[in-house]
């Protein structure tokens, strides 16, 4: 079972290294967003120490959003996907893999850009820290909850309007949480633990449940 | 054996069959016909598991699909329109994923002369965006020789196929009875078995004037 | 109570129950409503009395809590149909979901509203992220979702359990959104709470609401039987007892 969990996570991450241009566009949408909000809110170092944590995570919700809806569609278009429904293994198993797979794509990534656009918001060592760690935690979380509106909009009209819609909504505790952490972090320090339980908290609901929904969700798709 | 009793499909306002049983027994190929629309896709898709009929009940080796789940799938083998290969990769890399899913893996050799048999000697190295759509449809149709399932499921396999891989595929069809498979087919094509029985099926029946009878109101 | 509810189960069934059900709610509803609305406005004193100044605006909320209760109820009856029609696989419990969100969605809607129209005079400004509203504002979405997604797909079957299961989803996410709106920072949750138990309400504004809550609720019954005959007719066109329905109402 082991195996077909890393076949499938193997073929995946050899599949987008053979696309590179996807991961960079996630990455460089990312960063582009970041970069947008201090032209626009004006470039007060104050102001900025203020909603550099709030933007971060925002920019990482609608990048995570963005390239889920390809998690799926490339499989659902060329047939793999239905033969991946027609193997003996559970599909929520296979589900994991290629959420996990994305995530260590578009996910990880994010979490090391991290320090970097914390720069462009000034904000200080200890909140780059948790704010790294925050997202370390809490960007599988939307890889997991997107991956059921990815699986629920396969191969839809606008489907990628329609993901966020639907996404969107459930994504608001990890914003709260996420962005709470480095907020309070600026402040004092070990006040940021509960919100680390609650996030940690997410992390393992979501593994447990998610995949199940997705691979329902699928199923229902596919018929 | 596949047993199928009773079964209806309906895609969207039409009833396409209603009331569809018969068997497929092993060293036995089920040849679906109909023209198109009459629901060949729709029963194959529903024979897999992939799409649930609204009535009647499909059973292998005497108990449900729906229920034997992962375990039915491990005996299957389906082939629909699409080819089921990512263009990214190559045959070899394609077929070596689909047979650790199938939990069967083989050695590089074997799929070497697989595709060697289904005439791509030289192409194994290549992503498989590179090749014809007829090539693209032998990398697919190579599973078919790796396969050790009993049950096939096949979806017009005979299209953009040029002679000699509709010989071969014929070739593949009539082992896979003669060894004891079962196989359902949709095809316009004949498909001459050296040992085993055919029968046939034909969609046509279904009118699109008749009006839908009541359904059962405790499955309604 | 042993009923056959199988027997109801079958939209054909169901379709001649609801008609006659209609009148009976419409009436009900129009009743409670102008009886709460009488109540609430002209025969409730004024309980913050003095020189408060929004001591008549608070008569807004005889609207503002019956529609918010409304809408979340609304929501968990959508969630418990949509399950049931994805366990049992009964068409009419997924017509029943697809009923209800637009009703749904629209006391969302006017809870939001009414809210806005609270907050101008009381807060000086028509939204100020109170939690309670901002939750309605979630829920606002996740009807929304509901809806878009139902409409998205043109696979009848798909949409009605894909919609089904994204309103699983969000009910087990409702919870956790919850927590993350009223307590947005975990170490001092205890003094966001907001207390808001039925039983410190003074009856002279409790009963009026209640009244309200009831007569919503029975439009509510009246409003989605209306659009569950109109989903019947048209998904059952196909059948034989359509076409005289179709028939008889064309004459």
């Amino acid at each position: 079972m082991l195996s077909v969990f890393y076949s499938v996570l193997a073929r995946d991450i050899l599949l987008a290294l053979r696309r590179r241009t996807d991961v960079l566009t996630t990455l460089f949408f990312f960063i582009i967003v970041i970069s947008l909000f201090p032209l626009g809110v004006g470039s007060e170092r104050e102001q900025l120490q203020a909603l550099g944590p709030g933007v971060v995570w925002v920019a990482a919700l609608l990048a995570s959003m963005l390239a889920l809806e390809r998690l799926f569609a490339a499989d659902y278009d060329d047939g793999t996907l239905e033969q991946l429904l027609l193997t003996g293994q559970p599909l929520a198993l296979l589900v994991l893999a290629k959420v996990l797979a994305h995530w260590l794509l578009t996910g990880l990534p994010l979490v090391l850009i991290a320090p970097l656009v914390a720069m462009q918001y000034h904000l200080e060592a200890t909140a780059v820290w948790v704010m790294m760690a925050a997202l370390a935690v809490g960007t599988p979380v939307l890889s997991l909850i997107g991956a059921i509106g990815a699986a629920l909009t396969l191969g839809l009209r606008g489907g990628g309007i329609l993901l966020s819609l639907l996404i969107l909504p459930l994504y608001v505790p990890v914003l709260v949480y996420g962005a709470g952490a480095v907020t309070v972090s600026a402040i004092e320090i070990a006040d940021t633990e509960p919100y680390f339980y609650l996030l940690g908290a997410f992390l393992l609901g979501a593994l447990v449940l998610a995949p199940l929904a997705a691979a329902a969700a699928l199923r229902i798709s596919l018929e | 054996m596949l047993d199928v009793t009773d079964l209806a499909c309906r895609r969207g306002d039409r009833q396409l069959f209603r009331s569809l049983s018969f068997q497929v027994p092993a060293q036995t190929l089920l040849h679906v016909r109909g023209r198109n629309g009459s629901g060949k896709t729709t029963l194959l898709r529903a024979l897999c598991g992939l799409l649930r009929p609204d009535a009647g009940r499909i059973r292998w080796k005497g108990k449900s699909i729906r229920e034997l789940a992962e375990d039915y799938n491990r005996d299957l083998l389906y082939f629909g329109h699409l080819n089921g290969i990512k263009a990214d990769l190559t045959g070899l890399e394609n077929l070596r994923i689909a047979r650790t899913l199938d939990q069967d893996p083989v050695g590089d050799d074997a799929i070497l002369d697989a595709l060697a048999r289904i005439g791509l000697e030289g192409f194994e190295d290549l992503p498989t965006r590179m090749l014809s759509q007829g090539q693209k449809k032998r990398v697919a149709l190579t599973r078919l020789i790796l396969s050790k399932a009993p049950l096939w499921i096949l979806d017009e396999p005979f299209t953009a196929l040029d002679v000699d891989a509709v010989d071969l595929l014929q070739q593949l069809i009539a082992e896979q009875v003669a060894d004891g498979g079962s196989v359902v087919l949709t095809t316009h094509q004949e498909v001459p078995l050296t040992q085993g029985a055919i029968q046939r099926l034909t969609l046509d029946e279904a009118d699109d004037e008749t009006p839908v009878s009541g359904d059962d109101p405790a499955r309604a | 109570m042993t009923i056959n509810w199988f027997k109801f189960a079958s939209p054909a069934a169901f379709y001649p129950i609801a008609g006659r059900l209609i009148p009976w709610f419409g009436g009900i509803a129009a009743v409670l409503v102008l009886i709460a609305l009488y109540w609430g406005f002209f025969e409730t004193a004024d309980r913050l009395g003095g020189s408060n100044p929004q001591k008549e605006y608070y008569r807004i909320i005889f609207v503002h809590v019956p529609a918010a209760w409304m809408s979340m109820w609304l929501y968990l009856v959508l969630a418990g149909w949509s399950a049931v029609g994805l366990v049992f696989n009964t068409r009419l419990s997924f017509m029943m979901a697809k009923a209800v969100a637009p009703t749904g969605a629209i006391f969302t809607f006017l809870a939001l509203w009414t809210g806005a129209l609270w907050g101008r005079p009381s807060w000086g400004t028509y939204w100020d992220w109170d939690p309670r509203l901002t939750s309605e504002l979630l829920l606002f979405f996740l009807y929304i979702g509901y809806i878009a997604l139902h409409s998205a797909i043109d696979d009848m079957r798909r949409a009605d359990r894909a919609a089904a299961l994204l309103a699983i989803v969000g009910l087990v996410m409702v919870p956790v959104i919850y927590l993350s709106i009223n307590c947005p920072d975990p170490n001092q949750c205890a003094a966001l709470h907001q207390r808001s138990d039925p039983g410190s309400i003074h009856p002279s504004i409790l009963i009026p609401m209640l009244t309200m809550t009831l007569g919503l609720w029975s439009y509510s019954f009246a409003a989605v039987f209306a659009r569950l005959r109109n989903i019947i007719l048209s998904r059952e066109s196909d059948n034989a007892w359509v076409r005289d329905v179709v028939a008889k109402e064309a004459v």
